[in-house]
């Protein structure tokens, strides 16, 4: 059938520039480019492009040029460009539109209506450059008050403690799997978390036998509704177990591994056949009610002998507070919410751009309610999706989060340029593909430092901006929203987030 | 499940619209370690000699050992504000019904002051001596459920300062009492005529340098609670963290000021947990995790739990304070100590400072003059407890 919809990007080539060298044609694995050896010149199929500029970056002559394509339909404010393509791409196939990454629609974006505190005259704001700046952070349960005995000097404490992740910076890498992020990603975020002093969360997918002695002690393992790759030494050798429920780019609905993407090792770290579909269903099977998800909880708390704190991963949506409180009640020590924005390697659009709430929303109402409740020492918040910048994650500390997920971040710091090609397994970057081809191209030593560099200069950056604010440990910015203030914004969105607007 | 049904028509008030005072000060505190008492004529003098420290927006004073007819009840300082006697009487009306539901009042009376000093638009001024009620007079009578009378007292503080309009309890414990308002410290001084009515074996004082012009009578120091009272120069950066936490343990942070949340810290810590004050300081001021990290094992699972479960206890950017509890006399910087705080011994003497030259101005000869380190307490405290808690 012939397709209606016109190329999205405009491959130019500056012939004069151009030597025929084939980079670009061996860069795309979309196929975009080939050379026809009769006109010695290469040829751009642009109906191909998916605008990654993986070949611009790499043209050893600077003579590419890839932008949206120019032309267009008539101006319509309802029926977006987006929204024809869209539609008629599903006449043409009658499926469902898939895509990657975190959703790129217009929602209003808080962090971008929040400006920050910093002292003048009444306090003195510190310098990190001179003042110890203390970014440390434990994660996990907390008991309410200590019973600590003092005979005659000798202090001794006797309440018992709950085991707590500690990081030196409260930035953590996100889940993203072995099976949809390639070894070399995977590796280079395991490195550079252990490097960092922070953690990684492995996804669902498994961790690999041979990473497990390494890279154990900066891991965090998922045990998702398709239970892939679990054993008992896989629970033990990370430091903490999270139970995935949702995902803010896909509430509600599962995963699907495309076979295409289960090489032998991916297989073997999944434990399932090679090439086989892995889908991990909507629901966890043995979850259909708090009380099952208590009993999870129990479950994998005796498998690592109450060593390991638990995390829950869901997904922010209307009433997640009130649900969130009750899986803090089950048992779990780490409540991670993921918001409106956060990544996916492969989801339906319907569900990316529509389901959801936005994570500062989020991060506000759920500390308020877990306040409220008193329960607010009994776990730690973990917000993911939508962090772009230091001065997010400064803010979402400030709304009341103990730490932040960065997913989409860290897969930008590795080269991602977010084309949203993720399902396709063809990633040019090495980095959302199975292919030898392509994943050779993420080295692992370049990548993770580019990661480490990355979480040190946030770190920086963080430390800056509290030092501003005359405040030289970071637990005394969770959850004042004193040192927040919101422009822009409606009295029920100031509500929501329990910061007052500028100038009050 | 839980179902949350908002009424139309009710005004949405999740918005944490709370105000923070800031303000610089003047502090000093005196203590007889032997327990005599003395009058409050040389911490006015005293105090008076940091007067440039203040702007005349605040003053107050805490004192122990005044009430010794009354020592077994708790004295409970009332301010009832309001434009009018109208409305200060209301409020008075509306405290007493409250109080005589809850408490035997065993004396109450204006509290003695000076009117020819001239402070700005003084609230009514009254204390009450009170017990909680027995079972058999319809009060609970030593049955709050497990909690102590305590845990009572402080409820019932709290349920006045947040609910009863124009009604505030400024201070509560037994045998001690605080006496605030506007104006210099050594005004207020006069005004409650420190000089000659009391003697106390402990004195605090405050002298007050609000940053904006909101000055109201509640808002002076010392605060407190029972019988800690704190008086406080500096800001509490982490006061928005500091004040959730407390709220958590049922503390309502009513009377727009930072200094409040370090009386509750101190409250929860020292009465409710009844942790020693060396422990104390280690939440409020620890140490960084540089010198943690590189303390024996004992001592670095000490503070790391510390710092793990009390985290949003640490009081961050500049203060000094004194704490004052029946027996006991505290002074404490930040951990990177801020703002100033001088400590002293004259024989029984033991005095704390913003400034040597006020200890020096009343007690020219002292044994010893140091500057604590930040985050270290002084502490100094009755030889003889017995002497005045009996």
């Amino acid at each position: 059938m012939k397709s209606f919809v016109f190329p999205e990007f405009q491959v130019i080539r500056d012939e004069e520039s151009c030597g025929q060298c084939r980079g670009c044609e061996r860069q795309c694995a979309f196929g975009t480019h080939t050379y026809d050896p009769a006109a010695d010149r290469i040829v751009s199929d642009e109906s191909k492009c998916v605008g990654c500029q993986r070949c611009v970056i790499f043209c050893p002559k600077d003579a590419i040029v890839v932008r949206p394509s120019p032309s267009y339909y008539r101006a319509n404010a309802s029926w977006s460009r987006e929204k024809l393509e869209d539609l008629k791409r599903q006449a043409e196939t009658g499926g469902v539109i898939l895509t990657g990454c975190g959703s790129d629609k217009p929602f209003r974006i808080y962090w971008d209506h929040i400006v920050l505190n910093a002292s003048q005259v009444t306090n003195p704001s510190l310098d990190p450059l001179r003042e110890p700046m203390e970014l440390r952070t434990f994660l996990g349960r907390k008991p309410d008050l200590m019973d600590i005995s003092a005979d005659s000097g000798d202090v001794e404490i006797r309440t018992e403690l709950y085991p707590n992740l500690v990081v030196e910076t409260p930035i953590l890498f996100s889940a993203m799997s072995y099976g949809a992020i390639s070894y070399n990603a995977f590796r280079s975020l395991a490195t550079a978390a252990c490097r960092s002093k922070t953690y990684f969360n492995t996804g669902e997918g498994g961790l690999p036998l041979e990473m497990r002695d390494e890279f154990g002690r900066c891991a965090i393992v998922q045990v998702a509704s398709g239970r892939f790759g679990i054993d008992a030494e896989y629970l033990n050798t990370a430091q903490a177990v999270e139970i995935k429920v949702g995902q803010g780019a896909k509430p509600g609905i599962g995963g699907h591994l495309p076979g295409e993407k289960v090489s032998d090792t991916v297989a073997k770290t999944r434990m399932i056949p090679p090439g086989t579909d892995a889908i991990s269903p909507a629901p966890h099977h043995d979850i259909y009610s708090i009380e099952d998800l208590a009993t999870l909880i129990g479950a994998l708390k005796e498998a690592t002998n109450y060593e390991k704190p638990i995390s829950v991963k869901i997904a922010a949506v209307h009433n997640f507070a009130a649900i969130a409180s009750g899986i803090v009640r089950a048992g779990a020590d780490i409540i991670a919410i993921d918001g409106l924005r956060g990544g996916t390697g492969a989801a339906p659009k319907a569900i990316r751009d529509n389901v959801g709430i936005p994570t500062e929303l989020a991060i506000s109402s759920l500390d308020r309610r877990l306040r409220e409740e008193g329960i607010r020492n009994q776990c730690s918040i973990i917000a993911a999706g939508g962090i772009r910048c230091s001065s997010d994650i400064i803010k979402a500390i400030a709304l009341g989060a103990d730490a932040v997920y960065i997913g989409s971040a860290a897969l930008i710091a590795m080269g991602c340029t977010l084309c949203q090609k993720c399902y396709t397994g063809k990633c040019n970057w090495g980095i959302c593909t199975q292919d030898p081809r392509l994943s050779g191209r993420l080295n692992v030593d370049i990548a993770s430092t580019r990661l480490s560099n990355l979480i040190s200069a946030w770190s920086h950056e963080i430390s800056e901006m509290l030092g501003g604010m005359g405040i030289n440990a970071l637990e005394s910015l969770r959850g004042n929203r004193d040192h927040l203030r919101g422009v822009g914004l409606y009295d029920w969105e100031l509500d929501v987030l329990g910061i007052k607007g500028a100038g009050e | 499940m839980r179902f949350e049904i908002i009424m139309p028509g009710i005004r949405r008030k999740r918005r944490e619209l709370y105000s923070k005072e800031i303000c610089a000060c003047s502090i000093f505190g005196a203590m007889n370690r032997d327990g005599d008492r003395f009058t409050g004529e040389g911490v006015m003098k005293a105090i008076a000699n940091m007067h440039v420290r203040g702007n005349g927006l605040g003053g107050g004073f805490a004192a122990y050992g005044i009430y010794p007819e009354y020592r077994d009840y708790y004295a409970f300082h009332l301010m009832f504000t309001g434009k009018n006697v109208v409305v200060k009487e209301a409020a008075k009306r509306e405290f007493e019904a409250f109080l005589s539901s809850k408490f035997d009042v065993v004396c109450d009376e204006e509290i003695p002051h000076d009117d020819s000093v001239p402070v700005s638009d003084p609230p009514l001024l009254w204390r009450y001596f009170v017990l909680p009620k027995d079972v058999g007079d319809g009060g609970d009578g030593g049955d709050w459920g497990g909690r102590t009378e305590e845990d009572f007292i402080v409820d019932q503080i709290m349920a006045v300062n947040t609910r009863i309009e124009n009604a505030y309890v400024f201070s509560s414990g037994k045998n001690m009492g605080c006496f605030k308002g506007v104006g210099y410290p050594e005004e207020i001084g006069e005004y409650f005529m420190l000089d000659k009515l009391y003697r106390a074996h402990t004195w605090t004082v405050h002298g007050r340098f609000p940053t904006n012009t909101q000055a109201w009578w509640g808002g002076a120091h010392p605060f407190s609670l029972l019988d800690t009272t704190i008086v406080h120069n500096g800001e509490i950066s982490s006061y928005g963290t500091n004040r959730w936490y407390l709220e958590m343990y049922g503390y309502a942070c009513t009377l727009q000021t930072d200094t409040e949340v370090i009386a509750y810290a101190a409250d929860l810590l020292m009465r409710r947990q009844k942790l020693p004050i060396d422990i104390v300081a280690k939440i409020l001021a620890p140490p960084i995790w540089n010198a943690i990290d590189r303390m024996n094992e004992k001592e670095k699972k000490l503070l790391t739990t510390l710092r793990m479960v009390y985290g949003p206890l640490l009081m961050n950017g500049p203060f000094a304070v004194i704490i004052g509890e029946t027996g006991r006399m505290i002074g404490l910087t930040d951990r990177i100590r801020l703002r100033p705080l001088t400590a002293a011994t004259s024989g029984e003497m033991f005095y704390i400072s913003s400034e040597e030259a006020s200890i020096r101005l009343i007690s020219p000869h002292l044994d010893r003059v140091w500057t604590p380190n930040g985050g270290e307490p002084v502490v100094g405290e009755l030889k003889s407890a017995r002497k005045v808690l009996l």
